[in-house]
C-alpha cells in the first residue's frame, strides 16, 4: 500500500489530542458563558430570595403606595419599585423565579419527554402504531390548548405541581410532531438500514443511533419551550387556575399588572426582562450544547 | 491543432477555498485553451479540481468561500474574472452553458420542463412565448425525445434519468453556446443510457460546432469523447495531449497509474482460453500463497494472477467440475460442487404494493424480484450485474432480510423462513452487508472504533478488552491504523471509510457478504485497491461474495460467476467466462457493449440506440410479468429462453 496514488491513506487524521469534556468546552464559548451566568444569577436568587430581600413578598407596605395609591417606580428603599398592592417588585420577582423556574424545567422536561417518546416510537414503527399515536397528537393539536388546561385544571386542585403536569400535557404535542418527522426521516437512512444487517435490536437502534441525532431538534424545542411554558403558567394564574395568589411567579405578575402597563410600565419591564434573560440564557446554552454534542462539527468550528 | 483563435484560454488560474486552517488552494496555475469546436476532457480523481475548474468559468464558485485568487479567464474577448454579476448573468446559458452530474436535482421539481425550458430562452432573446416554445420544441427534438410538444408539460419525475440529462442538455443547447461545460454528466446514468448520451453530444457538438469542456473521472468516456485530455490532480495539470498520445504514451507517472487502475473488459481473460469455460477457481486458490499482498496497481496483478491460477488448474484438472445441481438443475454451476453452498435462494419473489384510489386499494404492484434463483459456494464470488431498476439491490436486501420476500433463502443449510426471531439472527450473522456509500452506511455519530465493534457486542462476543483487541486487528486488517479508531466518519476519506465498512462486515465471521455496488462511488485507484483487498480476505477467510454492481468491467475482475439481471429476473448466468466471451443473451451482449473502452484507437462510431425507454417493473394487478425460462446452453451455462 505504498503507491504513490494513494490519497486514500492520507486523509483520515491521527487523533490529536484527548477532547476536552462538555463542561469544559461550553466554559471557552463566550455565548454560553454568558447564559450560564444568567441560569446561574436566576437560580441563585430564587434559592436565596429570604436573604436577599428584606420584605415578604406578600407584605402590602403602607409606604409602597403613594398618597394617590398608585404604585411607586423604583428608589432607592424599593430598587425595581413596588406593585400595585405596595409589595416590593425585586422581592415578587425573586420569589416568583422559584415558581417560574419549577415550571419552565419540569412541566418542558416532561413536555419534551412524552414528546420526544410518542414521536420516536410513531416515526420508528409506523404501522398502526404509528398510526394511532399520530392521529391522537393531531387530535390534541386540534382542541384548543388553554381549553383543555382549563378542564384539567379544574379537575384537580391547583398547585404549583399540578400546574406543571397541567402545562406538559398541553405542551408535548408540537414537539411529538416535529420529533416523527424526523425520525421517519432518519428510519430511511441507509445506516440505520446497516445496523438491521448486523443484528441490532429495535431499542438499540432507537436509542443509541436514531436519539443522539435527534438531539439538536429537542435542545432547540426544549430552549424555545421555556419562555412558552413560562407564559402559559402565566396565562392560567391570570385566569384563576394556575399558581394561586399571592404566590408570585413571573408570568402572574405581568398578568396582575397588564392594566398599568401605561402608568406604571416597570410592572411589566421588569418581570418580562427576567422572563426573556432566563429564555436566552437557556438558548445560549442549548445552541452551544448542539455544536459540542455533535461529533460531526469536529474541526470545523 | 491550430491555435489561431481560441474560444476560451484560462491562464495561471487560482482558485482558493477559505478553510479552517486559512485559505487553501484548490486549483493551483491552470492555463489551458479551448479551440473551437474542440472537446476538451478535464480527467482526475475526486478533490482534483476539476469541478472547481467548470465552476471558476461559470463565475459560479459557492460564495464567500471560494474565489480566484488569480489568474484569466477568457471568452473570446471577453475577460470573465472581472465581469460584474449582472453581465455575467447575460453569458451564462448565452454563451457558456453547463450540464451538471445529476439530472434530477437540476431541474426544478414544480416547474413542467416546456416552462424550464422557454424560461431561459425568453431571458436571453427577444422571443415571443410563442416563437420560445417553437425553440423549445426544436431543442427537444434536436435531443431525440419522442412526441416533443406533450412531454413540454411533463414535469421532471415523469422522466426517467436518461431523459432528464437530455433535458438538461436540451435546455443547454437551445442558445446555441459557442462553450458547453459538462460536468460529468453521465455519470448517474446507466450504462446504455450512458452511450446514448455521449453519442448525442458528440453528434450535437458536431452539427453545432459547439465547444465542449467535459468532465470526468472515467476514463472510458474520455477515450471515447474526447480531443485532447488535461489530467488533473489536486489541483494542478499534472499532463495535457491529444487523446491517442496520452493513452498510447502517457508521460507523467500519474497519468500512467491512473491508466492502469481503470478496470476494463477482457484485461483480466487470457486470450486462449476465452472460450473455454472457467474452471474452478478454489482449487487454484489453494495452491496461491495465502495471504499474498497484492501491489497496488491492479489490473497487470490480477492478469498475472490469473495466469498463475490458470496454470494451477491446468495441473489439477483438465475438465470442469461439475455442480450436483440444485432443484431443476437450475442451480448448477461450475463451482457449485463438494461443499454445500453458503446461501441458496430459491424462486425468490419481492413485490410492493402501490396503493390509490379513494380506498387505497392496491392497484398496482412492482414486481421488483420474479422468482430469482441461485446459490453460492463458499469462497466464491457470484456477480449480481443489471442497470438500475433490474432488482438486483432488492434481492440483496430480501438476502440481507432488510425487506419481506417470499420464495426460500436456504443460507448454510437452514431455510430463514422456517426459523423462530432468535435462530434466524444467529443465522444471518453468517450474512453481511457492505453497502454503497459508506458515508451514508456509518452512523456519523459513532466512533469508528465502536461502530466496527458493535456486531460483537449485539451478539454477545467476547469480553471488551478482547473486543478492542479483535477491532484493533480487524483494523490492521483491511489497511487502516488502530490509532484511527477513535475517530468519526467524516474524518475518513470515501476509500478509507469503505474499509471501515469492511471491517465492520467481517467483525463477524460471516460466510457471506453482500457488496452492493460497494465499489461504485470510489475513484478508481481506490476502487482498484478495495477490490483487491475484497479478493486477499476472500483467500484469508474463504468468505463467499455476492456482489452487486452495474460496471461489468469491475464485474470481471472480481467474479467467479455471473448473474445477468433484468427486469427482476435473470436472463444469463454462467461463470465468469462463459458469460463475458460467449454472452447469449441480447440484453447481456449489450451490456458488454455500451461499456467505454478506455482506448481511443477503439472508438464506438455508433452505440445503436435503444427505440424505447427500459420498460417498468411496475404493473397492473393480474398482470402478472411473463416468466423466462432458463435453459442450459453447455456446463451449466443458464440463458434465458423468450416466450
Amino acid at each position: 500500500m505504498t503507491s504513490p496514488i494513494a490519497p486514500d491513506l492520507t486523509a483520515g487524521r491521527m487523533p490529536a489530542k484527548p477532547r476536552a469534556g462538555v463542561w469544559r468546552r461550553l466554559v471557552k464559548r463566550r455565548l454560553a458563558l454568558l447564559g450560564l451566568a444568567i441560569v446561574a444569577i436566576v437560580v441563585a436568587g430564587a434559592i436565596l430570595a429570604p436573604w436577599l430581600t428584606g420584605y415578604d413578598p406578600n407584605e402590602q407596605m403602607f409606604d409602597g403606595l403613594t398618597i394617590e395609591g398608585s404604585p411607586l417606580p423604583p428608589t432607592a428603599k424599593f430598587w425595581l419599585g413596588t406593585d400595585l398592592l405596595g409589595r416590593d417588585l425585586l422581592t415578587r420577582i425573586l420569589y416568583g423565579a422559584r415558581t417560574s423556574l419549577i415550571i419552565g424545567i419540569v412541566a418542558n422536561g416532561v413536555a419534551l419527554f412524552i414528546g420526544t417518546l410518542v414521536g420516536v416510537t410513531a416515526g420508528y414503527f409506523r404501522g398502526w402504531v404509528g398510526s394511532a399515536l399520530m392521529r391522537f397528537t393531531d387530535l390534541m393539536m386540534a382542541f384548543p390548548a388553554l381549553l383543555l388546561a382549563i378542564c384539567l385544571a379544574a379537575v384537580f386542585q391547583p398547585s404549583l405541581w399540578i400546574v406543571a403536569m397541567v402545562i406538559a400535557l398541553v405542551n408535548w404535542v408540537q414537539t411529538a410532531r416535529v420529533i416523527y418527522t424526523e425520525t421517519s426521516s432518519l428510519a430511511e437512512r441507509e445506516f440505520i438500514d446497516a445496523e438491521r444487517t448486523i443484528g441490532a435490536s429495535a431499542p438499540r437502534i432507537l436509542f443509541r443511533h436514531i436519539l443522539p441525532h435527534l438531539l439538536p431538534t429537542i435542545i432547540v424545542w426544549g430552549t424555545l419551550g421555556i419562555s412558552t411554558t413560562v407564559l402559559l403558567e402565566a396565562t392560567l394564574s391570570f385566569l384563576g387556575i394556575g399558581v394561586q395568589p399571592p404566590t408570585a411567579s413571573w408570568g402572574n405578575i405581568i398578568f396582575e399588572n397588564q392594566t398599568y402597563f401605561q402608568a406604571a410600565p416597570w410592572l411589566v419591564f421588569f418581570p418580562g426582562a427576567a422572563i426573556l434573560a432566563l429564555a436566552l440564557a437557556f438558548n445560549l446554552i442549548g445552541d452551544a450544547l448542539r455544536d459540542i454534542l455533535d461529533p460531526t462539527q469536529r474541526g470545523r468550528e | 491543432m491550430t491555435t489561431t483563435n481560441p474560444i476560451l484560454t484560462i491562464a495561471n488560474l487560482s482558485v482558493s477555498v477559505r478553510g479552517e486552517e486559512g485559505s487553501r488552494e484548490v486549483v493551483s496555475n491552470l492555463s489551458l485553451t479551448l479551440e473551437r469546436g474542440e472537446t476538451l476532457c478535464i480527467a482526475g480523481e475526486s478533490g482534483s479540481g476539476k469541478s472547481m475548474t467548470a465552476l471558476a468559468i461559470m463565475q459560479l464558485l459557492p460564495q464567500p468561500a471560494a474565489r480566484i485568487s488569480a489568474g484569466t479567464i477568457r471568452l473570446a474577448d471577453t475577460e470573465l474574472t472581472t465581469l460584474d454579476e449582472r453581465r455575467m448573468r447575460r453569458i451564462r446559458g448565452d454563451r457558456i452553458a453547463m450540464i451538471f452530474q445529476e439530472p434530477m436535482t437540476s431541474l426544478n421539481p414544480v416547474l413542467s420542463i416546456g416552462r424550464q425550458l422557454t424560461e431561459s430562452i425568453e431571458a436571453h432573446t427577444s422571443l415571443t412565448p410563442a416563437q420560445a416554445r417553437q425553440r423549445a420544441i426544436e431543442a427537444l427534438k434536436a435531443v431525440r425525445i419522442s412526441e416533443a410538444e406533450s412531454r413540454l408539460k411533463q414535469f421532471p419525475h415523469e422522466l426517467s434519468g436518461g431523459m432528464r440529462q437530455r433535458v438538461m442538455i436540451a435546455m443547454a443547447l437551445a442558445l446555441e453556446p459557442d462553450v458547453l461545460i459538462a460536468d460529468e454528466p453521465t455519470t448517474a446514468l446507466d450504462v446504455t443510457v450512458q452511450g446514448e448520451v455521449l453519442e448525442l453530444l458528440r453528434d450535437l457538438q458536431q452539427k453545432h460546432g459547439t465547444s465542449v469542456i467535459l468532465i470526468t473521472h472515467d476514463m472510458g468516456v474520455v477515450a471515447e469523447m474526447a480531443d485532447r485530455v488535461i489530467i488533473m490532480r489536486h489541483g494542478s495539470m499534472v499532463e495535457e495531449g491529444k487523446t491517442s498520445d496520452i493513452f498510447a504514451h502517457p508521460q507523467a507517472d500519474y497519468t500512467r497509474e491512473l491508466l492502469a487502475a481503470v478496470p476494463r473488459i477482457g484485461k483480466r481473460r487470457d486470450p486462449d482460453s476465452a472460450l473455454a469455460p472457467s474452471p474452478s477457481l478454489r482449487s487454484a486458490r489453494l495452491t496461491s500463497p495465502p495471504g499474498e499482498r497484492s501491489s497496488s496497481t491492479f489490473a497487470p496483478v490480477s492478469f498475472a494472477q490469473r495466469k498463475e491460477e490458470e496454470l494451477a488448474v491446468a495441473s489439477t484438472s483438465s475438465s470442469p467440475p461439475r455442480g450436483e445441481g440444485g432443484p431443476q438443475g437450475r442451480m448448477r454451476g461450475p463451482s457449485a460442487e463438494h461443499s454445500t453452498p453458503v446461501a441458496m435462494v430459491k424462486d425468490l419473489h419481492v413485490r410492493f404494493d402501490l396503493r390509490g384510489g379513494v380506498f387505497g386499494r392496491v392497484t398496482r404492484r412492482v414486481h421488483a424480484v420474479e422468482g430469482v434463483s441461485f446459490s453460492i459456494a463458499p469462497n466464491e464470488t457470484l456477480a449480481l450485474v443489471g442497470e438500475s431498476g433490474c432488482g438486483k439491490s432488492t434481492t440483496a436486501k430480501a438476502l440481507a432480510g432488510l425487506v419481506p420476500y417470499s420464495g426460500d433463502i436456504v443460507v448454510g443449510g437452514r431455510n430463514l423462513s422456517g426459523l423462530g426471531r432468535d435462530e434466524r439472527k444467529a443465522v444471518r450473522r453468517d450474512v453481511q452487508m457492505i453497502f454503497q456509500d459508506p458515508f451514508a452506511s456509518l452512523d456519523p455519530r459513532m466512533r469508528v472504533g465502536d461502530l466496527v465493534a458493535e456486531p460483537l457486542v449485539i451478539h454477545g462476543i467476547a469480553s471488551k478488552e478482547e473486543r478492542r483487541e479483535r477491532v484493533a486487528a480487524l483494523f490492521d486488517r483491511v489497511g487502516l491504523s488502530s490509532d484511527q479508531m477513535e475517530l468519526y466518519p467524516h474524518e475518513f476519506s470515501g476509500g478509507q471509510r469503505q474499509r471501515v465498512c469492511i471491517a465492520r462486515a467481517l467483525a463477524l465471521r460471516p460466510k457471506l457478504i453482500i457488496a452492493d455496488e460497494s465499489v461504485s462511488a470510489l475513484d478508481v485507484s481506490v476502487q482498484a485497491r478495495v477490490l483487491d483487498l475484497l479478493k486477499e480476505l476472500q483467500r484469508e477467510f474463504g468468505v463467499a461474495y455476492l456482489f452487486i454492481s452495474h460496471d461489468m468491467a469491475v464485474v470481471e475482475n472480481i467474479s467467479d460467476r455471473v448473474a445477468v439481471m433484468y427486469l427482476g429476473q435473470i436472463v444469463e448466468m454462467g461463470s465468469r467466462d462463459q458469460v463475458f466471451s460467449n454472452p447469449r443473451h441480447p440484453y447481456t451482449k449489450r451490456l458488454i457493449e455500451a461499456v467505454p473502452v478506455p482506448d481511443p484507437a477503439r472508438r464506438r462510431n455508433r452505440f445503436d440506440r435503444l427505440d424505447q425507454e427500459i420498460p417498468s417493473a411496475t404493473r397492473r394487478i393480474g398482470e402478472a410479468p411473463l416468466k423466462l425460462a432458463l435453459s442450459d446452453v453447455g456446463d451449466g451455462h443458464l440463458v434465458a429462453t423468450e416466450g
